[in-house]
């Protein structure tokens, strides 16, 4: 018998998106009254090690900070219409994602809540002991003396379809590939095979269009005048109409702002790819060599064509490490002679970090001529040759230590006073950075833990 | 594209994009607006040329990969990001900018070309 399609709405394509998209896609997958699941995806390569460090500070945290803000609007909802909700907003503490998702359906008068917590993606306590191989080309971190901030596996969509199957309202990840968000529920609904390769590939390319949000429904995109994108304030986030079959149209919420056609389908297509005969995941190898988008309607686009190899052995694990200090400072000027004015401020401060026998590497910017695209030895900048009205003058310094960094970016601040004539608006910061590197573990040494939490458990 | 009549123009008159990171690499996707600009833009848009526009940013390598059937390549470079988002002093360590630079090589193209790519892009 011919199952129902399934449909996937996404809304969120990363930590920082917006957090009243939800809304209009509830809306549309409770009115087409089809199957459906809904999915967040929330965690940046760097940010579970940030999570980790929030969790050290309060053992609550370390889930997606604005979790609340993005599950509440649609909670009562999804509930109310047996739409669960799919998320790995629960970073470096899916159990505390868990706890606090209860509390905010109490806050909401929502009873019997059931959360599936999936863990098992945490290798930080026995990455030393695993068989690790290296990933691909890149240059091996160096783990000796070294404390690893985070080490998590990208799960596959196996223990999300075994967590769908104890009727959660909310699933919570920690770290699974972001496709897998997508394909779990699909593989729960229509029943695929693990080994029906085609299938899985369908459902990651399902979950690879879905899961930067509106970057297919017309964001990362508009270019007035060519690209054109209506009503970017309230841009529609996307939905995926999936057939038994894998075929899928894209398409968003009725009456949303944005646009879905073959160009956003094509520039999302392609969007983070390598080879694109051998996009590797943990439930597949997908291959999109033969992949084609049709727009069938306005905002809706068909994509089919998908093909899928067996999976690969190893799965890949990211590591994260201390990756020193960034101190940065701006400052502006304007008007007659403006850029002269700039590139002495950058002169001066390149002067200042080798008269206080600063260790960093420092790079200048003179924001408003070429700065962006050019490297950090300012090729492109040299060979400026416009008046701009105002430049910016921006240094950047990677140190070992917060000091230092905080100092380079203090010496920006100091021009006001003691650099060229007329800068104004200095602006400030020093950031912690985070290095990660990744290496492969064999698959059969990652144990995905699946467990049901109700109010009863906590 | 050696006839008389070609026009050098940017790929951005003819082609749009979009760049995405892992690590260090980057890639960037470049998609003719209208399907008879894909001829051009396989045989202009080199590998060796691409390379030459990051190679101020230590650019080492470029992969172009062929999409005939989707009508778009994909570009991928290495040790192009100064360090990554992780590491690069450049104010975007993604390189979410930077398929605008690509944009911006030159290539012959006849006036039939670029007419259908002006008719395809004006929504």
């Amino acid at each position: 018998m011919t199952k129902a399609n399934m449909h996937i709405g996404n809304a969120a394509g990363f930590s920082g998106d917006r957090m009243d998209v939800g809304g209009p896609v509830i809306d549309s997958l409770i009115g087409s009254g089809q199957p459906a699941a809904l999915f967040y995806e929330t965690l940046a390569e760097r940010t579970l090690a940030i999570a980790q460090r929030e969790r050290r500070a309060n053992p609550e945290k370390g889930y997606t900070p604005d979790l609340a803000g993005f599950v509440g609007p649609v909670l009562k909802r999804c509930v109310e219409n047996n739409v669960p909700i799919i998320g790995n907003f629960g970073a470096a503490n899916p159990m505390g994602a868990a706890k606090r998702l209860h509390a905010l359906a109490k806050e909401q008068g929502i009873p019997g809540l059931r959360v599936a917590v999936i863990e098992g993606d945490d290798l930080r306590e026995n990455l030393r002991g695993l068989q690790t191989q290296q990933w691909g080309e890149e240059k091996a971190l160096d783990l000796a003396n070294t404390e690893i901030l985070a080490a998590n596996v990208y799960m596959g969509s196996v223990p999300i379809a075994e967590a769908l199957d104890l009727n959660p309202h909310i699933v919570v990840t920690g770290r699974v590939t972001d496709s897998a968000l997508t394909l779990g529920p699909l593989m729960h609904h229509f029943g695929w095979a693990t080994d029906d390769w085609d299938m899985m590939a369908a459902g990651v390319l399902a979950g690879h269009l879905l899961e930067c949000g509106s970057q297919i429904t017309g964001g990362y995109h508009a270019d007035p005048g060519r690209k054109n994108v209506s009503r970017m304030a309230e841009i529609g986030f996307p939905i995926a109409e999936v057939q038994e079959d894998g075929s899928l149209i894209i398409t968003k919420p009725e009456g949303s702002g944005g646009v879905v056609n073959t160009r956003t389908v094509k520039e999302q297509i392609l969007y983070e790819l390598d080879d694109p005969s051998c996009y590797l995941t943990p439930d597949v190898t997908l291959d999109i060599s033969d992949v084609e988008v049709e727009q069938i309607e306005p905002d809706r686009v068909r994509v089919s064509g998908a093909k899928g190899k067996p999976a690969p052995d190893t799965w890949k694990v990211t590591i994260s490490v201390d990756g020193g200090w960034l101190g940065e400072g701006e400052i502006s000027y304007a008007g007659p002679n403006a850029l002269a004015r700039a590139k002495l401020a950058a002169q001066t401060m390149r002067e200042r970090v080798h008269v206080l026998g600063l260790d960093c590497d420092l790079r200048t910017d003179l924001i408003g001529t070429i700065s962006i695209h050019d490297g950090d030895s300012g090729d492109l900048t040299a060979s400026f040759d416009g008046e701009p009205q105002e430049v910016r003058m921006r240094a950047a310094a990677n140190a070992h230590d917060e000091a230092t960094a905080a100092l380079v970016a203090r010496e920006v601040e100091s021009l006001y006073c003691d650099g060229p004539a007329g800068g104004g608006g200095v602006r400030r910061s020093t950031t912690w950075r985070v290095k990660t590197g990744s290496v492969l573990v064999p698959r059969k040494d990652v144990h995905p833990k699946v467990r049901l939490v109700t109010e009863n458990d906590l | 594209m050696t006839s008389d009549h070609a026009i050098k123009i940017p790929l951005y008159e003819i082609a749009h994009g979009r760049t995405g990171d892992k690590g260090d690499r980057l890639n960037i996707s470049i998609i003719p607006y209208d399907d008879s600009a894909y001829d051009a833009i396989a045989e202009q848009a080199t590998e060796a040329r691409m390379l030459e526009m990051f190679r101020h940013r230590g650019a080492t390598h470029a992969q172009r990969y062929d999409l005939p059937k989707l009508k778009a390549f994909n570009f991928v470079l290495e040790n192009v990001l100064q360090g990554g988002v992780n590491n690069s002093l450049n104010l975007d360590g993604h390189g979410k900018t930077l398929s605008f630079h690509a944009l911006t090589m030159t290539v012959r193209v006849s006036p039939e070309v670029l007419g259908a790519a002006k008719q395809a892009r004006g929504d």
